[in-house]
């Protein structure tokens, strides 16, 4: 039944398309809480740029969702043709999320279309802000319902087995599980912070290539103040993570901080290297892994030598984890910055090396989340639903895998280049100091 | 009732739901490509883009809610018909892919790209003929059990005169129910040119249909004597369906009452689709596959008919705010409120 290369291929495959999913579905899952933010600050402020800052980015919204629809589409596809052995088990138990997540982007959906094309239907702009609210929930809450999915992985519960069988399950159970509320809140903190740091590396952009309108400088303003608040949030929570894992998944955390021996004032490792079970050039904070563990200095954490061989997961996802951390440190450092010299006035929120800074933000963001993700799910080798199935008994016995693969990195590539094209031509074709102006004389010279 | 029937019965209705909105779906996109080559863009492009455009996402999620259902409902589904399709619904989910952005970048980035608008229509023809290669190996005798995998036999399948049956059938039913749909859609927003191309494609289409239809019974006569005794107990739903396509012919071809000719078009297909279904009780795969043995347990069925039905309480009132706001909006559909 084992097929090596099958299951080698479908954990490719799986990654590829998930790691190109969470790009769209982040974007997805933040950008309508900003669109609605806009909105909402135009109509208090009767300020048109708002409104139009809405408007052109729900427009480009669109195109990124629609990535995002076809590709979510294929990893739910995917959970059953790759993974048919853990869909059969898992459907037992965890049908519920997955089934509530597809009513999520029902409603998403539905209310998006509304929203798009009832632009100039209302005479009222707050009937129009409604709109935006069933499409900002929808798509916070399909990341809550899949992530509770994804936790129930790593922490199952909810079902006894008795004889091989599942037997007592208790669906919401298996929803509130451990995991759930640190994964949850996590996710959607660091998508909110995603997505306004990569609007705010737009912004960032237009001011460095020429455009120096008022516009642009509201919006950055706006949005990396919403990402300070965010990128703060995601911090506070991620602590919070590390706590669970302490408790509930210590080989991940002993994995990702390299912390091989049980001991009582554990010390957090950053960065450095591993050679033959050696750790070089790291930096080491003393009682820090202890108090990120249990906020006790002398606390005991866990260590690698306390499982067996092989139910540890692959070391690398120490790197991860130092990429994800130092960017959101990062982030959150940099967007304080902007805060404060905007606030006092001062030039060097203005020069260019700065904007630099702020337009590498949103890609690192997105980087960051690629790693966090990684992290969590490399991590929780090599179990596909810890501590009952391994990933190496869920995976398909077809072997055209590999042939799939190659079929589906040609799409991403096609779709990620269209996207980036298509969003690219729409906004450059369409400069906002032209749609400004018509909208000027469609009102009779009210904005400027 | 019990739980087995009213969940098939519940997945088996969204699939409905989902044939009709994604024929017209589909068959829009094919025709829209088609006036784009046969010179007629002018004609039909501005009422298929203005249909499509705030639905497009919702017909997808229909899909999505079918597939997550019957994992849900099913689990056992997963293993047998996971292992089996992973190349044909891989196919299917490229098809898709491609289909859904292309129409947004058709749409919303570069309008009238002949390129786009060509993929968006050439990938929405090939979709039902992959998806429907499901219903196809439902019907039993392509899958073999093989050290307890159950494999799939392309050869068997693809030279199989059922399989090429069904994938005509089901190519000639989107193109007639999207072509029956514009019709009553075109002549509401008063275009008369679009109204007559789109009733000329239904009248030209309904004949294949029909043929195509009744071939499909005959080929399942040779192919699974079990399921076809079934079909033939359940005659008058079939009688009935066929009934009903006359009168939508018969509609179009007066060029009168368009709205009930795609009302009894609904009611035709909902027959034959539902008889069908019906007919296959109680196999989701024959004869491997049972709604009984792969039934979820009683605590996860439950709680699921319950997120269902609340569901529904959310859906429903959101489904007919977007009607009334678009398909029944008679300013938003002859084009008078001007949306972007």
């Amino acid at each position: 039944m084992f097929n090596g290369d099958s299951l080698f291929y479908s954990r490719l495959l799986t990654e590829l398309t998930l790691s190109f999913h969470i790009i769209y579905a982040t974007i997805g899952v933040g950008v309508p809480l900003m669109i609605m933010i806009a909105q909402w600050v135009g109509i208090r402020k009767n300020d048109e740029h708002y409104i139009l800052l809405a408007r052109r980015w729900a427009r480009g919204f669109v195109i990124t969702v629609a990535v995002g629809v076809v590709t979510g589409t294929a990893i739910g596809l995917q959970l059953s043709l790759l993974w048919p052995n853990f869909m059969e088990l898992a459907g037992n138990v965890i049908a519920l999320p997955l089934f509530m997540e597809t009513f999520a982007f029902f409603f998403e959906a539905i209310f998006l279309g509304i929203y798009l094309y009832t632009w100039d239907r209302f005479k009222d702009q707050r009937k129009h802000l409604m709109l935006l609210i069933p499409v900002a929930i929808g798509a916070a809450f399909s990341a809550v319902f899949i992530t509770i999915v994804n936790a129930f992985m790593n922490a199952p519960q909810g079902f006894d087995i008795v004889n091989g069988e599942l037997v007592n399950i208790n669906p919401l159970i298996a929803m509130f599980n451990p995991a759930m509320p640190t994964k949850v809140a996590h996710v959607v903190a660091s998508a909110f912070m995603t997505s306004a740091f990569v609007l705010a590396s737009i912004a960032g952009f237009r001011l460095l290539k020429g455009s120096n309108h008022i516009y642009h400088k509201k919006a950055l303003y706006l949005t990396m103040k919403i990402g300070l608040i965010f990128s703060i949030a995601t911090a506070i929570i991620g602590d919070f993570s590390g706590k669970y894992l302490a408790e509930y998944q210590p080989e991940k955390l002993a994995a990702a901080e390299w912390h091989f021996e049980t001991e009582e004032a554990a010390p957090l490792i950053l960065y450095g290297t591993l050679n033959d079970g050696e750790v070089k050039y790291a930096i080491k904070i003393p009682y820090a892994l202890s108090i990120l563990a249990h906020n006790l200095p002398k606390s005991e954490v866990i260590g690698l030598d306390q499982f067996p061989e092989d139910e540890i997961p692959p070391l690398y996802i120490h790197y991860l984890f130092d990429i994800m951390v130092t960017i959101g440190m990062w982030m959150t450092f940099l967007s304080f910055i902007y805060w404060l010299g905007a606030k006092w006035g001062r030039a060097f929120v203005n020069t260019k090396w700065f904007r630099w800074l702020i337009v590498l933000g949103g890609p690192l963001s997105i980087i960051a989340i690629e790693m966090g993700w990684w992290m969590a799910e490399v991590g929780r080798q090599p179990w596909v639903l810890r501590g009952i199935m391994r990933t190496s008994d869920a995976a398909t016995s077809s072997g055209q895998v590999d042939i799939m693969l190659i079929l589906f990195a040609g799409l991403y590539a096609i779709l990620a280049v269209g996207s980036v094209v298509v969003l690219s031509r729409m906004f450059k074709s369409n400069p906002v100091e032209r749609e400004l102006e018509e909208r000027n004389a469609e009102k009779g010279g009210v904005v400027q | 009732m019990n739980l087995e029937i009213l969940g098939i019965m519940v997945l088996w209705t969204f699939l409905f739901g989902y044939v009709i909105v994604a024929s017209v779906d589909f068959g829009a996109g094919f025709f829209n490509a088609y006036s784009f080559f046969a010179g007629k863009q002018h004609i039909l492009t501005n009422i298929i883009q203005r249909y499509l455009s705030p639905v497009w996402e919702v017909t997808n999620v229909f899909l999505v809610f079918f597939f997550v259902g019957i994992v849900g409902f099913f689990p056992k589904t997963a293993f047998y018909y996971g292992t089996i399709l992973l190349v044909p619904v891989s196919i299917a989910i490229l098809l898709l892919a491609i289909r859904g952005s292309y129409y947004a970048f058709e749409t919303y980035g570069s309008r009238g790209h002949k390129g786009y608008s060509l993929m968006y229509g050439l990938s929405g023809l090939f979709l039902p003929a992959s998806l429907s290669i499901v219903l196809t190996i439902s019907e039993g005798g392509f899958v073999s059990i093989v050290d307890g995998n159950p494999v799939l036999d392309y050869w068997a399948l693809f030279s199989s005169p059922l399989t090429w049956s069904i994938v005509v059938l089901s190519i000639t039913a989107v193109l007639y129910i999207s072509a029956v749909f514009l019709t009553w859609y075109a002549n509401k927003a008063n275009d008369k040119k679009a109204t007559e191309l789109m009733r000329k494609y239904a009248l030209i289409w309904a004949l294949p249909l029909i043929i195509t239809a009744s071939g499909i019974i005959v080929e399942l006569r040779a192919h699974n004597p079990e399921h076809f005794a079934n079909l033939v107990n359940l005659w008058w739903m079939f009688a009935l369906s066929f009934l009903l396509f006359l009168g939508t012919v018969w509609f179009i071809w007066k060029r009168k009452n368009y709205g009930r000719a795609f009302g009894l078009l609904t009611g035709q297909f909902a027959l034959a689709f539902f008889g069908y279904g019906i007919s296959h009780y109680p196999y989701l795969l024959y004869p491997h596959l049972t709604i009984y043995d792969s039934f979820t347990n009683e605590m996860m069925a439950i709680s699921l008919v319950i997120a269902f039905i609340a569901g529904l309480g959310l859906l429903i009132p959101s489904l007919y705010l977007l009607l009334r706001l678009f398909l029944f909006n008679k300013d938003y559909v002859t084009g008078k409120s001007d949306p972007y």
